[in-house]
């Protein structure tokens, strides 16, 4: 069960029974605040760089050639898990996965958790997910595990992750890179 | 001497009308006034929607709008119209539309809404932004044709939006609005907006409405929560290989945060809806009254008659509540709205009372204030003011004077 964030924050119900929405445009969430991009993508980056076993999730609008701005983000996620020193495992699709999903080389929406136990993920990054399969994907992990989640959202963002960053776009994820930089460098690393 | 050219970058829907932002079409752009009823609002809404398809089932009192959105597909305002076999047929080949990535828009009533009910949460869980407009006629046995919205009822829980129009002009402005707000992307889920059957289909009112000429931008299907593809196929398959199928505790664990991310999509409406709707409830009345009604659609507007007589000619303070959205509900509205109050009238237009269940609901441990889920009226039967207001004295032990 999941140990992070105010207490009633896990498992179900989830972050919307408690009030939390979305953070308004130009804004981010972490936890239950509303708070500046800047200061959400340094909480981000830190539990990234701080916590066992960092992983990003990128989805099917950043892993398959869409068009030139998902070609310029899936440079960005890899040079983003260079800085962080994080592993890619890919949600490739969103299809449940029967009998069994290989968890070294993929994540699945619709069971989340098999991924984040096996690998014993403590901080990982959504990015690139239709916004659904992320939703559904996030309370899952909120709920049955001790993952620091954060989202990467082209669009609203998701109340469910731990932090979300909303409008992410190929230079806000160039901006987060510049600042896990600088977080690294403070913490020594 | 060269001259710079400023040039506006003007976009046009499939019917070369004027592609304007939503605000402007609801709020902003010059209105004339028309005398219209409310299936001629259904059709002035989808004109200046860019709806991409509608497809209709006859049954009273809808099949007048359900036409009309025929002859605009004629005059070329909608890409796609067709008469399905059934409402199930309806409903469902209206969600492959939807799922093709189509901005669609059906109607129906009474039992059609309960022989489609299978497809409301598959459109809900689908994350399908369809609308529908209800026009309320209660459901049999017996048989009946008359205004009484005991369907609203059994729309409540089916993980759609439901709003609830009190007059032909609140109806058409909700249509536009509902589009708007339906297709956010971190919404996406259909709405049902309802109005009560004959009182606001079949009346005519004055109804302001923008230019012709001008029309909501098209749906965008990228921005959609799920990718834009036949859920047989990947990467969206979940009906044909469902999850559900399989019984252990990871398809439980998935059912469950999928149902309840669809109930969260209608929570994230309530600051789309606030704005679009100018707020999720109204306010009548006196401010200070200690009769409180709590009411929506038509039975609001009677509720607005009898304050006015309560206000007016018995010397008693009274207001109106009135609720624009039933889901989301506006608990937090509710609560508030109800502090002063001594006592808090419920009136409907069904047997069953769905609207007191929602309101106890919000009120429970917030209040201690009586509600009464009255008066209560169904089957057709007319709710005059000057009967809520006898109610109301009755309940409170005042003389009865000026009413009889």
């Amino acid at each position: 069960m999941a140990t992070l964030g105010p207490a009633g924050y896990s498992p179900y119900p989830v972050a919307v029974t408690e009030g939390v929405l979305p953070p308004p445009p130009g804004k981010a969430l972490l936890f239950n605040e509303i708070v500046d991009e800047e200061i959400a993508m340094r909480e981000a980056a830190k539990a990234m760089l701080t916590r066992e076993n960092p992983t990003i999730f990128p989805g099917p609008q950043v892993l398959y050639a869409w068009n030139e701005e998902a070609k310029k983000k899936a440079k960005l996620v890899r040079k983003m898990a260079e800085v962080l020193g994080a592993k890619i495992i890919p949600m490739y699709d969103y299809r449940p996965k029967y009998p069994k999903i290989d968890p070294e080389k993929e994540i699945n929406p619709n069971h989340p958790n098999l991924t984040i136990w096996h690998n014993k993920i403590k901080a990982c990054i959504f990015i690139g997910v239709h916004c659904h399969y992320a939703n559904v994907a996030l309370k899952i992990i909120r709920a049955e595990t001790d993952c620091f989640t954060i989202a990467m959202c082209s669009m609203a963002g998701h109340e469910d992750a731990m932090i979300t960053l909303r409008d992410q776009h190929a230079e806000d994820l160039e901006k987060f890179i510049r600042i896990a930089e600088e977080v690294k460098k403070e913490l020594g690393k | 001497m060269s001259q710079k050219v400023q040039t506006e970058k003007v976009r046009y829907n499939r019917m070369g009308q004027r592609i304007v932002s939503p605000d402007y079409l609801l709020f902003e752009a010059p209105r004339t006034k028309h005398f219209i009823t409310g299936s001629e609002a259904v059709k002035e809404a989808a004109k200046r929607a860019s709806v991409d398809a509608s497809i209709s089932y006859p049954i009273t009192p809808q099949s007048e709008a359900a036409h009309m959105l025929g002859e605009l597909w004629r005059e070329g305002y909608i890409g796609v119209y067709f008469r399905g076999e059934s409402e199930f047929g309806v409903m469902s080949a209206i969600a492959g539309c939807a799922m093709a990535g189509a901005r669609t828009l059906t109607t129906t009533s009474g039992p059609g809404t309960l022989r489609a009910m299978e497809n409301f949460p598959m459109w809900a869980g689908s994350r399908l932004p369809i609308q529908l407009v209800l026009m309320a006629r209660g459901i049999n046995s017996p048989l009946s044709i008359q205004p009484d919205n005991l369907e609203i009822s059994f729309l409540l829980d089916t993980g759609c939006m439901v709003w609830h129009a009190e007059t032909a002009q609140e109806l058409f402005d909700m249509i536009i609005a509902g589009f708007v707000v339906a297709e956010q992307p971190d919404v996406h889920v259909p709405l049902i907006t309802a109005i009560d059957g004959f009182f606001i289909s079949h009346t005519r009112e004055a109804v302001y409405l923008p230019p012709e000429d001008i029309a909501l931008p098209p749906y965008d299907p990228y921005k959609a929560p799920m990718p834009v593809i036949d859920m047989e196929v990947p990467p969206g398959r979940f009906m044909r290989d469902p999850f559900v199928m399989k019984s252990n505790y990871i398809s439980y664990a998935t059912h469950a945060s999928w149902q309840f991310e669809v109930r969260a999509a209608i929570e994230r409406s309530r600051p789309y809806a606030k704005h679009y709707l100018r707020g999720l409830v109204e306010h009548f009345g006196d401010p200070e009254g200690e009769i409180l009604f709590i009411a929506s659609g038509t039975a609001a507007a009677q509720a607005k008659e009898a304050t006015q007589i309560l206000i007016h000619e018995e010397g008693i303070k009274a207001r109106v509540l009135r609720i624009k959205t039933l889901r989301p509900f506006p608990t937090e509205e509710v609560r508030e709205a109800v502090k002063g109050a001594k006592y808090i009238f419920i009136p409907e237009f069904n047997v069953v009372g769905w609207l007191e269940r929602e309101v106890k609901r919000a009120l429970y441990g917030y209040s201690d204030i009586p509600i009464f889920g009255t008066p209560r009226v169904g089957g057709g039967m007319t709710m005059p003011p000057e009967f809520i207001v006898q109610e109301v004295l009755r309940i409170i032990g005042k003389e009865v004077k000026h009413v009889s």
